[in-house]
């Protein structure tokens, strides 16, 4: 309501928004026994990040001068996004190769090089 | 159209862009609702002719047009079952991802000039994307029914969409490289005057890319021969073998919106779009060749001119439909991954290199001088150069602002 | 005349002052923050992916409330419609009964939640200590395109300025452009290379089960040895 009285979103709304995905995202990988539950973690853990390269890189969050980033912060978005695709590929092949071999996904069951 | 209520009415602006957003989402609704309707009537009477039968006879008169409305009140009247050990938030919601999905992509689409409902710089990728989400609604179908087949059939899905997203996309960016834009608005616009300026028949190698988009959009929105999410005779129904009633019908309506989207699209990106193939109002001195010139009647015309190419996309899909058997799994992967990847693949780079070599054609100065025209105008109309605004359509090019940038 | 009046009167709402992109804001970042608090405190599986779309996809709502439509498109296409699906595709894939819901140890979840707590007041700190981040943002903006976006791609900066601190080195994005393009053919080749179907397998896997059952009864409970055991009904056809 404060927001709507102020009339105004500046870098420091999406920051905290991104803060909230990240602090979340760690929490799932750490809490998580199931491998897919963390790579969720991991991708909200990414998408916090993402949104700290867009809101530093958006001229229109940026008020009068130039954006922090300018558009190292949108093509970085970019990168990771597709950088975030290739580790979901491989990490999900990981995943179901585990489950394959071991009939679960639990990760503290994937303990077959403790000395 | 939001300025002509804020300046001649004095609505204030937010009441007025808000009309205009209700208008447009009307619009679309109903196009979609009505569209369906008519199509699974033509669709039952195109098969009945395929297979030698008559289809519907009695409803409504002498062509059973009334069919599709009848059924319509069957379902409404049908009992909602849902299975006991199913997933009962996610059941419900599914079929409503499906259809919001399928509506959401129709915000981006233009349907004549300046008649769309959001003109995004974005346009292409945002529906194609927006198409993508669609298959959301499938796999929670599939895994919320709690039923052998159901779980199949969203697998089958979900492994088809991902990997006909990647031809699909190719596809795509080749008419925004002919383009130089991804705004929809623009690239049909580039392609006005003679059909001979449409993007199939701009070189070789797009008009074969063209058939690869109709093959890779058939099989993302599910239409036989790539049907395998509801392989009747192998899966009972697929992911809906465990809907009924209203729910059942939204899948429907999901499918029959997306095959219309998928054919508008592409007859934006390769069939001229709203242009008819003679430019007529530029021959009978109606317009100058500029859109903005144009009367009102030529964007009514040309929004026909769209759904009529639309149209016939899609009665092809039914074509193709009832006279292709189904593919095995593994031979829609390998028609994707095998066949239409790496001839999309070559195709692009063909094009591009068609673009460098050839950037006028075998024929130089066959782009006849409507095109020409308009190019001039789209360039100044990227430089900023005033441009005479007709505040006709739903929203015009700065409907973004509902969101953007009004305050 | 009575126009005049209709629109003082309309003026009059309450509504006329409400900040649209405000508000769009609050929706999509309220949407995207409470999926993801629900990712973490969802035990089922299936659910948590669903409160993941929902939270990617408001994040791209996100990113194009903040200008940036080209990133916004390619959140919901590449990462919406095709990691999440695939990860969707993983969940069903492993999704037998006893797998869907894996509790954790309270213990754990409290400590993770402590650990959690810390790190979010640290960001918040840090994102509202700098002043010039919350300055607000501009009323009025030129419609951004991606075509300096797609400049930078191939290696052209657009929007760097004529004065002297603007005149780094070229930082074009070619070669990381290039290096991305060739890392996801290198994930291409070892996902396929993971995932292949393995030809002679299904005998091996049998003597697999069957040694773990023997060796280590206690490892391989049997609802584990059953759904091993669907497992070689999957691969097999």
């Amino acid at each position: 309501m404060m927001l709507i009285a102020t009339g105004t979103v500046s870098v420091a709304h999406y920051l905290v928004v991104g803060a909230i995905m990240f602090t979340a995202g760690i929490v799932c990988m750490a809490v998580k026994r199931n491998a897919l539950g963390v790579l969720m973690g991991i991708e909200l853990v990414l998408n916090g990040a993402n949104l700290n390269f867009v809101a530093f890189g958006s001229s229109y969050l940026a008020g009068e001068g130039r954006p922090p980033l300018g558009l190292d912060g949108e093509v970085m978005a970019l990168f990771v996004i597709l950088l975030a695709a290739a580790e979901a590929a491989v990490a999900l092949a990981i995943t179901l190769n585990f489950y394959n071999n071991h009939a679960t996904v639990d990760v503290d069951r994937a303990d077959d090089l403790r000395g | 159209m939001a300025e002509f209520l804020i300046e001649t009415i004095g609505l204030p602006g937010w009441l007025a862009w808000t009309t205009v957003a209700g208008v447009s989402a009307f619009l679309i609704l109903n196009l979609i609702a009505g569209g369906a309707l008519v199509f699974i009537w033509a669709e039952r009477k195109i098969a009945a002719r395929i297979q030698d039968r008559l289809g519907p006879t009695r409803t409504g008169g002498r062509f059973g047009w009334l069919q599709s409305l009848a059924d319509g009140i069957k379902l409404l009247a049908k009992e909602d079952l849902m299975p006991d050990g199913a997933d009962g938030l996610l059941f419900r919601i599914a079929p409503y991802v499906s259809f919001c999905a399928s509506f959401c992509a129709f915000i981006a689409l233009p349907f004549a000039f300046d008649v769309v409902g959001l003109r995004l710089n974005v346009g292409v990728f945002f529906v194609v994307a927006v198409l993508g989400l669609e298959v959301f609604g499938v796999i929670l179908a599939g895994y919320a029914s709690a039923s052998k087949w159901s779980l199949f059939g969203a697998m089958r899905e979900a492994a088809q969409v991902v990997s006909y997203e990647v031809p699909l996309g190719m596809c795509v960016v080749v008419p925004v490289m002919l383009a130089g834009s991804m705004d929809l608005v623009t690239i049909g616009e580039k392609q006005a005057g003679w059909f001979t300026n449409w993007f199939i028949f701009h070189d070789p190698f797009t008009f074969v890319i063209f058939w690869v988009y109709y093959t890779c959009a058939v099989a993302s929105v599910n239409r036989a021969p790539f049907d395998l999410a509801e392989a009747e005779s192998e899966l009972v129904a697929g992911f809906h073998t465990e809907y009924s009633g209203l729910r059942w019908s939204f899948f429907f309506m999901a499918e029959y919106g997306s095959m219309f989207l998928v054919s508008v699209l592409a007859a934006v990106l390769f069939l001229g779009g709203w242009n008819g193939p003679v430019p007529v109002a530029s021959l009978l001195g109606w317009s100058d060749g500029t859109a903005v010139t144009a009367p009102y009647a030529v964007r009514l015309v040309g929004c026909a001119n769209l759904m009529g190419k639309a149209t016939l996309g899609v009665l092809v899909m039914m074509w193709i439909r009832w006279t292709l058997p189904r593919l095995r799994i593994d031979q829609v992967m390998t028609t994707c991954l095998k066949y239409c990847t790496p001839i999309a693949a070559l195709m692009f780079a063909g094009v591009m290199l068609w673009q460098l070599f050839l950037p006028g054609g075998l024929l130089p100065g066959s782009r006849s001088q409507a095109a020409a025209v308009r190019e001039a105008w789209l360039e100044g109309e990227a430089d900023g150069a005033p441009v005479p605004e007709a505040s006709v359509g739903f929203v015009p090019a700065a409907g973004r602002q509902v969101v953007g940038v009004s305050r | 005349m009575t126009e005049c009046l209709f629109s003082a009167m309309l003026a009059q709402l309450p509504l006329a002052a409400v900040d649209w992109h405000g508000l769009f804001f609050l929706l999509f970042a309220a949407i995207a923050c409470g999926a993801a608090v629900m990712v973490v405190l969802t035990d089922n599986v299936v659910r948590m992916a669903l409160h993941l779309v929902l939270s990617l996809g408001a994040t791209a709502g996100l990113f194009f409330l903040a200008g940036s439509e080209f990133v916004g498109a390619m959140q919901l296409m590449i990462y919406v419609g095709g990691t999440l699906v695939l990860l969707v595709f993983g969940v069903m894939l492993t999704a037998q009964t006893q797998l869907v819901a894996l509790k954790t140890p309270a213990g754990d979840k409290v400590l993770a939640g402590i650990l959690g707590a810390a790190l979010f007041a640290v960001l918040v700190q840090s994102a509202v200590s700098i002043e010039a981040w919350r300055r607000p943002g501009l009323a009025e903006v030129a419609a951004p395109t991606a075509t300096p976006l797609g400049m930078a791609l191939v290696g052209v900066r657009v929007d760097a300025g004529d004065s002297e601190s603007d005149r780094r080195p070229p930082s074009g994005y070619l070669l990381p452009f290039e290096i991305v393009s060739v890392h996801l053919l290198v994930v291409l080749v070892g996902a396929a290379y993971l995932a292949r179907a393995k030809r002679r397998r299904t005998p091996r896997t049998v003597e697999l089960v069957a040694s773990v059952e023997s060796s280590q009864p206690s490892r391989v409970d049997a609802g584990a040895s059953e759904s091993a055991s669907s497992v070689l009904v999957e691969t097999g056809r």
